[in-house]
């Protein structure tokens, strides 16, 4: 053990943890009589730059990962780079779109629990041993939790947030249960390990591996919002204030999908692709499908995903709320990516399509909580009532809408439509047999039943007659963000060879 | 040269969303200026590149690591469809001349389909192609729910629905022969070449084919057709069935065709005279002939008899597809150019010239008011253009139609017989319409309008945009070979060896 090692690949956590004290100390100490835009707007800044900081960090790391003897405890570069700048990126669109936000008289403390939100997502897409797992992802939900209720004089935000922490409590408690069987039969927290003492146990220990497999599946997709698991999500979404629900509806789903890579990668490919070579060798092992854990995990999280593609898509088509829309729609957009984990490839090619879908999809959900937030601050309510007319009473924001939510969709040449099509193609690329390839046309399908709810609120905001004329004034930084938003969204759907490049390049 | 009409497209939908509001005359001029932009590159790329094969107008790579390429290219059928394409667009502007309501918004939608549209045509990547078929999609939807009539909300959604449902088909489709193809290029020369196992293109075949030809009106996923050309406002309606109808054609013959072409062979067993994909789509397409045509024979409302001739024309365009042949394909093609210039004008006449004066579009109201006397312009119009859709010698329906029949002959007399039956249903609908709307003789109800007052004047984009369609179907009737010399060699080489 390293402790030099240590400090420079927790650089960028460190970065961000200093931010958040910085922003605390600034926000108590030298802005007590300052006006609420003033003390937001300091606290957003300090908070981006922190951000910037460590996204600093990440780009100057070299070398090798942090490990201890031989076991790797945080990963460094590739995959988990990616994950983490899109991490600090989203998060810095959330705290730019706090600032004209009315929902708390305390922006500091926010921007402050964010941070270290954003750090604890950092640790996990990072993180290779399942006490570092466990500990980054609580470092996560705790602060969610908290963000979720920061809307002190909201009691929705109290129930959601409620709502949120008996999910997230039960549901880690899951995770460490099954983390516990795997450390009482492998002997070790390091996921390599695991999986190989999985193989080479077959046939007398795995019943129990299959178990601890199923709880620790219960944890995560409870954090990614996977059918059966997504209770929480639509009252979180609905009732958390929109920066804290865009949050949870992109940084979260990042990092725990960053998670769900490493976690697919250290279980399908445990000899990295050599497996295929053992089995040709001679016939002494178990067929390639069920080496140790793949087969099992591959069909857990195939059930998870078409759960979710059918309940998310379907239950969307019925919400007259479009931030429980939008967290059906999550849950549906999570079910794709699940598609495409369940049959990831060895090599970066499937980690790549998932990541690109998950940063771009959470980018987009940022812009969307914010154009809805800001109609919310307006009208008083996220039904799809409150949208009727936007095209009159803001047409920069009803334009805004319209690129987001048709990339939702996945409608060309919006970058949602790369995304899929991206992500889809990864999984038949690794394999195209009939299971796959039935899930896939599943996915694509129910793509299809989406346009219909998301054009449900584009209809409102373009088609139908307004009840209420008068204009909806965003504030500027909002509105600036937002539309920095919306023009990413369009250019990296039209080059979409240039994110994915970068994403390649780490 | 040719990828310029898309570029522009795309470039004046930006400004029309750009464009002040309140200026529906500013937005008229340089929505009329972009069409006619595009119809002058059209038939100067059609003239320029005639006799010429394939011609590549731009191949840059677009997403290497996936092998996707921006890949715009014409052969004979392309440049046909994009003629076509330049007209409808430039028919359609001057047909919604008198929109007022939120103009620029209407024409940043109306040319972003047209974009989309010739994007299809151009496009010799799947990927592409199909992107483009998609960005067509979105203002389809808004064109009718913002402008349209008649349930028009309904009516919108269902077509963004049906179209969705399509392209999503195609898209597993065009995934699995990606996959399947191993190629790692998405062009669909390459994918054609890829040589893709009979058995997969068996079942690609049919899955690709249907959804494109649910856009293409295909009994029975035609049911989008009728409502929505009806609920739409009359340029989108000239549209739809001017050329997004020839989208979902094109799709069937470039894409399912091209890159599937032993999905068509026999499965090895037969049932009624059945023994292929080939005769499942022939005989579908036969039905929706015969179906449309006597279904538009019922019709009350003026619009919904060409929304319902539309389903049985476009039939033909299907059956012309399925006859493997060179004429009948050159048929097909020839048929989806003259459907198209003449949807758009019998929507033109019915939508625009007669229910924006008179404000009813039922045929026993219509028979009330003499139009012939008092719209006389609309009367002959429609005469000519009915004349020309039915198929009298002269007009571009008859060399199509004869083409399609002679084609199908030769494949299988039934679809020939059946068809027949189709053509002559027609002429009795198409006699029925003009006969109750123009030229009837029942006396006038005295409570049902004020015959008092004039019918306003017929203006001049009228007349242009009439006399621009009506003389495209009479040249092109008079002298196909002008269509045909392009159409003939692209057709061929498609038959001979798919899209390779």
């Amino acid at each position: 053990m390293n402790y030099t090692d240590l400090f420079r690949v927790t650089l960028p956590e460190t970065a961000l943890e200093v931010a958040a004290l910085v922003v605390l100390i600034v926000d108590f100490a030298f802005l007590r009589k300052a006006t609420m835009k003033a003390r937001a707007a300091i606290a957003a800044i300090l908070g981006v730059v922190g951000c910037g900081a460590a996204m600093w960090a990440i780009g100057i790391q070299t070398g090798s990962g942090f490990s201890v003897g031989d076991l790797l405890v945080l990963a460094n570069g590739g995959v988990s780079a990616v994950a983490q700048m899109g991490v600090l990126v989203l998060t810095a669109v959330t705290i730019l779109l706090l600032i004209d936000s009315d929902f708390t008289r305390n922006p500091g403390e926010f921007v402050a629990v964010v941070l270290m939100a954003a750090s604890g997502g950092i640790v996990i897409s990072a993180a290779r041993d399942l006490l570092v797992i466990f500990v980054g992802l609580e470092l996560l939900s705790i602060a969610l939790y908290i963000l979720t209720a920061f809307a002190k004089s909201s009691a929705k935000s109290a129930e959601a947030s409620l709502k949120y922490y008996l999910f997230g409590g039960m549901s880690a408690a899951f995770l460490l249960f099954g983390f516990s069987y795997l450390y009482g039969l492998a002997g070790s927290t390091d996921l390599h390990q695991i999986v190989l003492a999985a193989i080479t146990s077959y046939g007398s220990g795995s019943p129990l591996f299959y178990a601890a497999l199923v709880l620790i599946a219960a944890g995560l997709g409870f954090k990614v919002a996977a059918v059966p698991f997504h209770l929480w999500a639509p009252d979180t979404y609905e009732g958390a204030p929109a920066p804290a629900a865009a949050f949870i509806a992109s940084v979260s789903k990042v990092a725990s999908f960053a998670l769900l890579i490493a976690l697919g990668t250290a279980i399908l490919h445990p000899f990295g692709n050599v497996r295929h070579v053992v089995f040709f060798v001679g016939h002494i092992g178990p067929p390639p499908k069920w080496l140790g854990l793949a087969g099992p995990w591959s069909i857990l999280l195939a059930v998870l995903a078409v759960a979710s593609m059918l309940v998310g898509n379907l239950a969307a088509l019925a919400q007259t709320s479009v931030r429980r829309l939008l967290a059906y729609s999550a849950i549906a957009h999570a079910g794709y990516m699940l598609v495409a984990l369940a049959y990831s490839s060895y090599g970066p090619k499937s980690a790549q399509a998932i990541l690109y879908y998950i940063l771009t999809y959470g980018l987009t959900t940022v812009g969307a909580f914010g154009a809805v937030g800001a109609v919310e601050q307006a009208t008083g309510s996220d039904k799809l009532d409150a949208f009727l007319g936007l095209h009159k009473r803001n047409p920069l924001l009803a334009g805004v809408l319209l690129v987001l939510f048709l990339s939702l969709a996945g409608i060309p040449p919006l970058v949602g439509f790369w995304a899929k099509f991206n992500l889809f193609a990864a999984v038949l690329g690794v394999n195209a047999g009939a299971v796959p390839f039935v899930l896939v046309a599943l996915a694509v399908a129910m793509s299809a039943v989406s346009l219909y709810y998301y054009l449900q609120v584009l209809k409102r905001a373009y088609v139908m007659p307004a009840v209420d004329e008068t204009p909806i004034s965003v504030a500027p930084i909002t509105l600036l963000v937002l539309l920095a938003i919306a023009a990413a969204v369009v250019l990296a759907g039209c080059f979409p060879a240039v994110l994915q490049s970068w994403i390649a390049g780490f | 040269m040719l990828a310029w009409t898309i570029y522009l497209s795309f470039a004046g939908a930006a400004a029309q969303a750009l464009l002040p509001k309140g200026k529906p005359a500013l937005a008229r001029a340089l929505a009329l200026l972009v069409a006619l932009a595009g119809l002058v590159i059209a038939v100067a790329g059609f003239i320029r590149e005639a006799g010429q094969g394939r011609v590549v107008l731009v191949d840059l790579p677009w997403v290497p690591a996936m092998g996707i390429h921006f890949m715009l290219a014409a052969d004979g059928i392309s440049r046909v469809l994009v003629l076509l394409t330049g007209l409808a667009a430039v028919a359609g502007v001057l047909f919604s001349w008198n929109i007022e309501l939120r103009t620029n918004e209407f024409f940043a939608f109306f040319l972003a389909l047209i974009g989309g549209v010739y994007g299809v045509f151009l496009s010799f990547d799947l990927f592409l192609l199909f992107a483009f078929y998609e960005i067509a999609i979105v203002p389809k939807y808004f064109l009718i729910a913002i402008w349209g009539s008649t349930r028009k909300e309904y009516a919108a959604m269902k077509l963004a629905l049906y179209s969705f449902v399509g392209s999503a088909m195609v898209l597993i489709g065009m995934l699995a022969a990606y996959a399947t193809a191993g190629s790692h290029s998405t062009g669909l020369v390459d994918l054609a070449r890829a040589g893709l196992p009979a058995h997969f293109q068996m079942w690609a075949f049919p899955l690709v084919f249907v959804g494109f030809a649910i856009l293409a009106g295909m009994w029975p996923f035609h049911t989008w057709a009728p409502t929505g050309h009806v609920a739409a406002p009359t340029a989108a309606s000239m549209l739809l069935a001017g050329v997004v109808m020839k989208l979902g054609a094109y799709g069937c013959l470039r894409v399912a065709m091209g890159l599937f072409p032993h999905g068509m062979d026999p499965w090895g067993w037969s049932l009624i005279g059945i023994g292929s994909w080939r005769d499942v789509f022939a005989v579908l397409a036969v039905i929706g002939i015969i179906y449309g045509a006597l279904v538009a024979l019922v019709q009350t409302d003026f619009k919904f008899v060409i929304g319902y001739s539309s389903v049985s024309h476009m039939g033909f365009v299907l059956l012309g597809l399925m006859t493997l042949n060179q004429i009948g394909v050159t048929g097909a093609v020839l048929q989806m150019f003259s459907h198209g210039v003449l949807a758009g004008l019998l929507f033109g006449i019915v939508g625009r010239i007669v229910y924006e004066r008179t404000h009813t579009r039922q045929l026993a109201e219509l028979e009330t008011m003499h139009l012939s006397k008092r719209l006389p312009f609309a009367a002959w119009a429609f005469t000519i253009a009915g004349i020309a859709s039915m198929g009298l010698p002269g007009f571009s329906g008859f060399v199509a139609e004869l083409q399609v029949l002679v084609g199908s002959w030769k494949a299988n007399p039934f679809w020939t017989a059946a068809a027949g039956i189709g053509i002559v249903v027609g002429v009795a609908y198409t006699w029925r319409a003009l006969q109750k709307a123009f030229f009837s003789d029942t006396p006038p109800a005295p409570h049902l309008h004020d015959h008092g007052h004039e019918l306003a004047a017929i203006t001049w984009p009228e007349v242009t945009g009439t006399a621009l369609l009506g003389l495209a179907s009479l040249v092109v009737g008079l002298y196909p070979r002008l269509l045909l010399d392009t159409i003939e060699p692209a057709v061929k080489a498609l038959l001979a060896g798919g899209m390779q």
